[in-house]
């Protein structure tokens, strides 16, 4: 669908696993699902955050594939890794800055969210953005996520020196143009 | 944001592997073109190289003269191994006639049998594949072999048969 983009609102999840149904659903990869739900802080809070793949432009999880396995589409879509290539490496899992590519071991296989290309491209959207009663996971033209929502759209963000711009896009508190982590401030230091 | 930076310039790994699969087809072809044109030169380099190198080997055929024992002892009709140019290379003489005596390699020249004389026929066969060679010179008769046997050139020099050179059919 021309003009549609992804966008992703932590903020709006409620944890309520539709997303994760209805991409197990796919018949691409059946069963399986793709998206992550992650707790967050599980002991403090019940706040969950769906996770999708970012399709960077630049994608670091193909970047680190020795096998030369994972293929971004000319819709900008970033693959699962091709079967006959893949050989389970993970590194991948370890590469990717957002935590999306899952190595199955017994298949020996890296999977990941496809954004459901074989829908969006025929003006269909993606499984789990049909499904989210919360639209954490919108699928909508640019100017209706602008209009509807209070939050920025951003999909710049930056690990430490790493500076990855993505296909998906984040909603991030108007104040804040882009997400900034540091992966040494999520490093355990032991007890305060 | 000082210490941001842009990806490295892309490497030529990264070029040949594109994480795009458009681009990544693209280097497919370049790269096949690549390998036609490269085995192609590599094909006429290797036929410059085994011209050269027949050119070569064929000037310095310098064959030794060397005495053939034992051809006074050899019944009209008969045959007798002997080696000729190196130790290595066993060649077959073939008295035809009183005074008339002819050699030839004994390689068959389609895959290297022994050949043998026949008496009956009078001419030269390889058991191998029923290659028969005939005995004025050496030229196939029948079967697979694709060159006549070289022939091993005989002089006398008094009562000596001597045997001073080797001539390689053509291809028919
Ligand atoms: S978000 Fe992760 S898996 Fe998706 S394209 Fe980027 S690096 Fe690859
Ligand atoms: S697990 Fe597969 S796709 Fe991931 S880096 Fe290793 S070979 Fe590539
Ligand atoms: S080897 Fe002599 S005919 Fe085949």
């Amino acid at each position: 669908m021309f003009g549609y983009e992804f966008y992703v609102d932590p903020s709006r999840c409620i944890g309520c696993q539709s997303c994760v149904s209805a991409c197990a659903e796919c018949g691409t990869h059946r069963g399986v699902s793709m998206i992550h739900l992650d707790f967050i802080d599980r002991p403090n809070t019940i706040a969950t955050a769906p996770m999708v793949c970012m399709h960077c432009e630049d994608p670091t999880c193909a970047q680190v594939c020795p096998a030369d396995a994972i293929k971004k589409g000319e819709d900008g879509i970033v693959r699962t890794a091709l079967k006959p290539r893949c050989i389970g490496c993970s590194n991948c899992v370890l590469a990717c800055p957002f935590g999306v590519p899952n190595v199955f071991a017994e298949m020996e296989l890296m999977m990941k969210c496809d954004m459901c290309y074989d829908r969006t491209s025929i003006g269909k959207r993606p499984m789990c953005a049909t499904v989210c009663p919360s639209q954490a996971l919108m699928y909508v033209p640019a100017e209706q996520a602008a209009q509807k929502r209070r939050e920025r759209a951003s999909n710049e963000f930056h690990f430490g020196g790493q500076v990855v711009r993505t296909k998906v896009h984040y909603m991030l508190p108007a104040s804040e143009p882009v997400m900034s982590v540091d992966v040494a401030d999520a490093i355990w230091e032991g007890e305060e | 944001m000082s210490q941001q930076k842009e990806c490295p310039k892309q490497r030529l790994w990264s070029e040949e592997f594109s994480v795009r699969s458009g681009e990544s087809s693209f280097v497919e072809r370049r790269q096949f073109t690549r390998f036609l044109t490269l085995t192609s030169f590599a094909m006429f380099a290797g036929q410059l190289w085994l011209v050269a190198k027949n050119l070569l080997s064929r000037r310095q055929a310098a064959f030794p003269a060397l005495v053939v024992n034992g051809a006074d002892g050899l019944a009209v009709g008969s045959a007798k191994v002997f080696q000729y140019p190196t130790p290595q290379d066993n060649c077959l003489l073939v008295r035809v006639g009183e005074q008339k005596f002819v050699a030839y390699s004994q390689k068959c020249t389609h895959l290297s049998c022994a050949v043998l004389y026949s008496a009956k026929h009078n001419r030269l066969e390889c058991p191998c594949h029923e290659g028969y060679f005939s005995i004025e010179d050496g030229r196939v008769l029948q079967g697979p072999p694709p060159r006549p046997l070289p022939r091993v050139e005989l002089e006398r020099r008094g009562s000596e048969l001597v045997a001073i050179g080797m001539t390689t059919g053509e291809e028919s």
